[in-house]
């Protein structure tokens, strides 16, 4: 685990380049390999929550954003309401697809978000929650969260681990 | 004494007639409340004691009214009448809560037959009640009833249906009508022809019912203002429930008004 929070890091570093002007916000979310018998990836939404559970931003959504049959949004739309927490916090109210947001289902694995650099110099100073929720077809539905302070005294990691439907959700903050 | 008797018997018949009407519970079932994307969905519509279990009788559908957000008129499709249930699709499309409601409204009527006494009785509209009954019927009694079942669906995110004004309805007070959550707390408001309905009775049952032994049902009285709040034990779908009745006949032969109220909701976990 220390071995990989030492190459996560600089990875980190290379991919936000020289001294960002802003604090930056990057997380990685596990997909974790289920043995299960009809296996579809999970939908994933991954956001910024505020105290008061307002959503700041949403970071991710990964859903099935084909449009073979026609839906400009993709076809997977149909299913968003199943992110059920984000889906009533703020997926209700946003146009599918999302320009950096929104993205195809991720086999099982660790996979990076960021933040976007616009939506993070609009996070206003204090406590935060990066939340994490997946939802898998013939499967369940997890929600995992990691609380953080806004903007980082300096570079941190958080975490936390789910138990069924999401692994390792690790939190990169860089002042 | 005799006279007294039948009057007994003719009130007995009655409750048990009204009682047949309230044990049994009318309710409309839909397939899904919240949805991401326009989607048609169905519904299933019937009258039974168990919630939602169709095992009485289906629910007429006459008396269908779908309204979209905007509040124009939706047409179902696929409408069918089974044995213990009726059926019905609804093609949903505008962002915001559609009411599916079945509105029924009508007139009930009592009376003896001039000399022999024998209690009679029949159901009909306002305008066809008094067809009924004979021109020498002694004890007449007319009652008037209104009730509306209803259950609401949500494309993207949730709006408020207008009010309808008459009979007993049911608003949201600050919240929404789908979109529920298991341990949040949402509030409704009932009305009576447009004004408040306080210090009435409503009955919130979680869907189910034949799996557990008790009916678990939770009683609450509107406040001043006819609101009502309810936290959700648990997800699924609930059956909320009110009638009331006053004097405000829109029939001249009418001294009694019956309002009843039902609606489907959904709890999310």
């Amino acid at each position: 685990m220390h071995i990989r929070y030492l190459v996560t890091a600089p990875a980190l570093a290379a991919f936000f380049g020289a001294p960002a002007l802003a604090a930056s916000l990057g997380a990685s979310i596990e997909v974790p390999r289920l043995n299960a018998s009809e296996y579809h990836r999970p939908y994933v939404a991954a956001w910024i929550e505020r105290a008061d559970n307002s959503v700041a931003a949403t970071v991710a959504v990964w859903y099935d954003i084909r449009t073979n049959t026609n839906n400009p949004e993709g076809e997977g739309t149909k299913w968003l309401k199943d992110l059920r927490q984000w889906w009533r916090r703020t997926g209700r109210d946003l146009q599918m697809p999302i320009d950096g947001v929104t993205g195809a289902t991720k086999p099982a694995g660790k996979h990076q978000v960021n933040l976007a650099d616009a939506a993070a110099s609009k996070l206003a100073p204090g406590a935060y929650k990066f939340v994490v929720e997946a939802s898998r077809e013939v499967g369940g539905r997890e929600v995992v969260s990691v609380p953080f302070q806004w903007p980082p005294a300096k570079a941190e990691q958080a975490s936390a681990t789910g138990s069924s439907e999401l692994g390792d959700i690790r939190l990169q903050l860089k002042p | 004494m005799t006279f007294s008797f039948r009057t007994i018997a003719v009130a007995a018949a009655l409750t048990t007639v009204f009682g047949i009407a309230q044990a049994h519970n009318l309710w409309l079932l839909p397939s899904s409340t919240v949805l991401s994307k326009p989607d048609t969905i169905t519904v299933d519509a019937a009258v039974s004691n168990d919630l939602f279990v169709a095992n009485h009788v289906a629910l007429r559908l006459d008396n269908l009214q779908i309204t979209a957000p905007d509040g124009s008129a939706v047409q179902p499709a696929n409408q069918a009448t089974l044995k213990h249930r009726s059926v019905f699709d609804v093609a949903v499309a505008a962002p915001g809560t559609y009411r599916i409601a079945v509105v029924n409204g009508g007139a009930f009527a009592s009376w003896k037959v001039k000399g022999t006494g024998e209690a009679k009785r029949a159901r009909g509209t306002p305008e066809t009640i008094a067809k009924e009954i004979p021109a020498d019927a002694q004890d007449v009694t007319i009652t008037q009833s209104i009730g509306r079942i209803e259950t609401f669906v949500t494309v993207g995110k949730p709006s408020t249906p207008k009010a309808i004004g008459t009979g007993l309805e049911m608003v949201p007070a600050g919240g929404t009508l789908t979109d529920l959550v298991k341990g949040e707390q949402s509030r409704f408001a009932l009305f009576i022809d447009g004004q408040p309905a306080a210090d009435l009775e409503v009955t919130v049952t979680a869907g189910g019912t034949q799996y557990r032994d008790k009916l678990d049902e939770v009683k609450i009285r509107t406040d001043a203002k006819g609101q009502f709040a309810v936290t959700w034990p648990t997800a699924g779908m609930y059956w909320i429930d009110a009638s009331t009745k006053d004097n405000k006949t829109t029939m001249p032969q009418a001294k009694e008004r019956r309002l009843s109220y039902a609606a489907t909701v959904e709890v999310m976990p």
